[in-house]
């Protein structure tokens, strides 16, 4: 063992999912043809100015009252210069001295313990295009060009890679709840950068590095495992750490160094004179804090403590905000919080991932799944048919009942009919009946089997057994 | 008929075409062959003779249908650092001699609106880094009066084009002094509205925190109706005034008007000429009513320091944007990206431009901002209070435009610094963000037309051209 001890600081980039861009009303949208989603202003051309988009700035404010920031009173934009070929402006507008959140923190569980990370800030930026590499030639999509980006950035408070990941999905979950970002990382909308230096117990921190533009968890925690490995075999073979900034190919598993601290840029911040700069009032921070809602560490000590659910079932349902919106929902329509938990936690998510590759996909509200959980209890349908139903009213707004009259699927639970057609069957199997009252349980399951066969699985199992007991006792 | 209609001012113009005498068609054939005969002037970098006879039609045609508006068929020249959708905007540079804007400037439009016909882009300073119009990349722009003198800049072509009948007013653009320092060598009216007032949009960046768009014609009664047109909050640029740009007074007569005089604008080594005639003309408000106050604006000498960093700072980020990657040239045999930020910058942008994104990346690099643009943002500070506490006490100041008339071509080239010294007396209102008019005064014994300076509170113009057009009656010119 070396006894080296990691200290680890991690710059967040989240992309906002407004509609439009941060200074121009262009579609901010993924996945479309390239620079098809640009303007004068998101493409740099002489002339042009920005016009902040106040959405941006509210789902920040929501995000940094998520974990606990100040919220600024004022804050400004500054330039951030430099040059290269997807910031056509070459410059970055951002926040340098005075950004829109300030502190903050997130609880995140690792091996059972828990632990605070603190963050340092959180400000408001804008993305830069793509460079889309092709045979001998290089062109530029600014499709990404002026998505509204935060940057959040923590304290060096983690010291190992499973630490740095928890932040990160913590992170994600929170934002994803506030409903300010996706936080997808295969759609590159949620971007990290790790600092990451080492030192023995009791000394003061090491040298440096900074990992760049790491774009998947997987990504976060190998980078973080390879860059320790790396600095701990320089430490020991008596070299020194050198500041610089790396990449880190996911491909090899490897880290690179990109550039050291002396040839580091000068971005040369000044104030953007172009922008006026953020002014909140109490009321304004109250307003856009409104509506946010409860995050999912809430609702999981919510579930525990208010519903009864097992911590499994609260980590399930709050893995995803769609999920506990529909489970909220349900149980607010009505319907019972361990029922609703467990047909969430197994029809629901079978379904909801099957429909979609990105998260969760759900398609029915709170109030659809109470009306079918309550048909289910009532007896009117079961379990399995119940699926008929979910398939019916899946991304309609179609009552549960009004699914089961159109499907068709209602129960007889009438004992008097149900003994009827009991008191027939009988009848026309002497044999079997015979064989009953010598002793053979068995047949019983012969008589129900005749009995759903005539009418077509539609009546109540329990009603159904009892009155061919009954039948056959007499 | 003998009269030449170019030579009619904006009003008489609209005048003689709503009384039928002349007619947009007629007004626009008699300029476009003026700016022909006066090709040799270098007032404009492109002329747009096809698109400005389809204008002036499509303005007769809305005249005969009983359309009325303020700029109804009247040909207007704009400098070329103001985009105009379609029609080349090259802020005079060899980097954006190839750059076709593809939207309209907030002006731009509202000249439209007004029925305004535009007949070419006025030639300027390279990027609107100048004082002479003579960095130009394409041509010099020649001075209206005395063609071996320079026009003055950067607005030298949109004052000159004015002066020499090749349009009937223009808009120039102002960042240190660049309106009215060509109308004072122009003998013309010129405007730089208070920061704020015009929309900025579709104005081509120098320093986002000084430019300002303004009118620029023949009289302060043409200069009105163009400023009336252009003023006003525009929700696509985020510094535009969103309250009330018209508080000031319109007057005719000087009863109880108080006018400002702070000593700093009057050294000892004035020329005696300049001083004399803005005298004079201070006698005559004096004589006409007005009362005169002293003042003073204690952080003058502080100003043009101020300005050469602030705005070096802000164009040296503008600038950036030229880089051969997205638009206007490309250098040549380029074999990477560095080559090509590196090979364009070096051929395609002047030597004035260069000098100042040196030295604006100078006094924002790490280790020198805070003793050159921190302190000159204080210094902004000051500047600004001493102006708010000077015209606290009357309705404006009046100074000299320029420190001298129009000089010979060819003598900025030699010390850079000494012409930056041209622009004392204007830079400190740009710092301040304030209103101010030039106005001509007087000829020096050269006939070369002096410029006198009047400056206003914040979106106080029509106190200012007020002032102006009293004097433009009265006085002496």
């Amino acid at each position: 063992m070396s006894g080296y001890i990691p200290t680890i600081g991690l710059e967040v980039h989240c992309e906002l999912k407004t509609e439009t861009k941060l200074f121009c009303s262009c579609r901010n949208t993924f996945g479309s043809e390239p620079n098809t989603n640009t303007c004068p202003v998101c493409a740099g051309h002489p002339g042009v100015l920005p016009v902040i988009n106040r959405k941006a700035v509210e789902y920040t404010v929501k995000a940094g009252s998520a974990i606990g920031c100040r919220i600024s009173r004022y804050s400004k934009w500054d330039r951030k210069n430099y040059f290269y070929p997807d910031l056509p402006k070459a410059w970055q507008t951002s926040q340098y001295d005075l950004p829109l959140c300030i502190g903050g923190e997130v609880k995140i569980k690792v091996n059972g313990e828990e632990k605070t990370i603190r963050l340092n800030r959180i400000h408001l930026e804008e993305d830069a295009g793509k460079l889309v590499h092709g045979a001998g030639t290089t062109a530029v999509d600014y499709n990404r060009c002026g998505v509204p980006l935060m940057e959040c950035v923590t304290e060096p408070d983690m010291h190992s890679a499973d630490e740095a990941v928890a932040f990160l999905e913590e992170l994600a979950s929170i934002f994803r709840f506030a409903g300010v970002s996706d936080c997808r990382m295969q759609e590159g909308s949620i971007r990290a950068d790790v600092n990451l230096s080492l030192s023995k117990p009791g000394e003061p921190l090491g040298t440096r590095t900074e990992t760049k533009n790491l774009n998947s968890f997987r990504s976060v925690r190998r980078a973080i495992e390879a860059e320790i490995r790396r600095q701990t075999e320089v430490l020991e073979s008596g070299g020194k750490i050198v500041q610089e900034t790396r990449r880190f190919d996911d491909a090899t598993g490897e880290g690179y160094g990109m550039r050291s601290k002396e040839d580091a840029q000068d971005y040369r911040y000044f104030p953007e004179p172009d922008l006026m700069p953020v002014v909140l009032s109490d009321d304004d921070i109250a307003r856009i804090c409104a509506d946010l809602p409860e995050l999912a560490g809430k609702r999981r000590q919510r579930y525990t403590s208010e519903l009864g659910l097992s911590e499994y079932d609260a980590e399930q349902l709050t893995s995803d905000p769609a999920l506990a919106d529909l489970f909220d929902g349900a149980v607010s329509a009505g319907a019972n919080a361990k029922k609703a938990a467990n047909y969430v936690m197994s029809e629901i998510m079978r379904k909801g991932k099957t429909a979609g590759e990105d998260g969760i996909v759900v398609g029915i509200s709170g109030l659809q799944l109470a009306q079918l959980l309550e048909l289910v209890d009532k007896g009117e349908i079961n379990l399995v048919t119940s699926r008929d139903v979910l398939n019916k009213i899946w991304l309609t707004d179609m009552s549960a009942g009004a699914a089961v009259d159109a499907l068709g699927l209602r129960q007889n639970n009438d004992a008097g009919e149900i003994e009827k057609l009991v008191r027939d069957i009988v009848a026309a199997n002497p044999g079997p009946a015979a064989d009953y009252r010598n002793g053979n349980e068995k047949v019983l399951s012969f008589f129900v089997g005749q009995l759903m066969k005539a009418t077509k699985g539609k009546t109540n199992p329990k009603i159904a057994g009892d009155l061919i007991r009954k039948v056959l006792s007499e | 008929m003998s009269m030449d209609i170019t030579e009619l001012t904006l009003g008489g113009l609209v005048a003689a075409m709503e009384a039928g005498e002349v007619s947009s068609v007629e007004a626009t054939e008699a300029t476009l062959k003026k700016i022909e005969e006066k090709k040799d002037l270098g007032a404009y970098v492109t002329v747009c003779g096809d698109s400005a006879m389809s204008a002036a039609k499509a303005a007769d045609k809305a005249r005969a249908e009983g359309k009325k508006s303020p700029l109804l068929g009247v040909p207007v020249a704009v400098k070329d650092n103001i985009c105009t959708e379609g029609i080349r905007t090259t802020c005079a540079s060899k980097f954006l001699e190839n750059y076709i804007p593809p939207y309209d400037a907030f002006v731009v439009r509202k000249l439209k609106a007004a029925g305004a016909v535009i007949v070419g882009k006025a030639n300027m300073d390279e990027f609107a880094m100048g004082s002479g119009s003579e960095y130009s990349a394409f041509f010099r722009v020649k001075n209206a009066i005395d063609p071996t003198r320079v026009a003055g800049g950067s607005s030298g072509g949109s004052a000159c084009a004015v002066a020499s009948y090749q349009a009937y007013a223009s808009l120039g653009s102002d960042t240190g002094g660049s309106i009215r320092q060509p109308a004072a060598f122009n003998g013309v009216v010129g405007l730089k509205p208070t920061y704020s007032a015009v929309s900025r949009n579709g104005l081509i960046a120098f320093a986002s925190s000084l430019d300002q768009i303004g009118p620029m014609a023949r009289t302060v009664a043409d200069c009105r109706t163009v400023y009336d047109v252009i003023k006003g909050h525009d929700a696509g640029d985020s510094t535009s005034y969103a309250g009330d740009v018209d508080k000031g007074d319109t007057f005719t007569s000087l009863k109880g008007r108080r006018i400002g005089v702070a000593k700093e604008f009057f050294p000892k080594e004035l020329n005696g000429e300049i001083r004399a005639a803005i005298d004079k003309a201070l006698a005559f408000y004096e004589s006409e009513g007005a009362e005169i106050v002293e003042t003073s604006i204690g952080s003058f000498d502080m100003a043009l320091a101020c300005y050469y960093i602030l705005s070096s700072a802000e164009a040296s980020s503008n600038l950036s944007r030229y880089d051969g990657v997205k638009y206007g040239r490309r250098a040549e045999g380029c074999v990477n990206l560095e080559d090509i930020y590196y090979k364009s910058r070096t051929e395609f942008f002047g030597a004035e431009v260069k000098r100042r994104i040196m030295l604006g990346n100078f006094v924002l690099s790490s280790g020198y901002y805070d003793a050159f643009y921190l302190r000159a943002s204080k210094a902004r500070t000051l500047i600004k209070k001493d102006f708010e506490s000077a015209l606290s006490g009357c309705d404006a100041l009046i100074c000299p435009t320029a420190p001298t008339t129009a000089y010979k071509a060819g003598m900025s080239a030699d010390d850079p610094s000494a012409a930056y010294l041209g622009d004392i007396f204007t830079v400190p209102v740009n710092i301040a963000g304030l209103p101010a008019l030039s106005v001509k005064c007087g000829e020096d014994a050269d006939k070369l037309p002096i410029g006198m300076q009047l400056i206003g509170k914040p979106y106080c113009e029509s106190t200012l051209m007020s002032l102006a057009e009293i004097y433009e009656k009265g006085g002496e010119r």
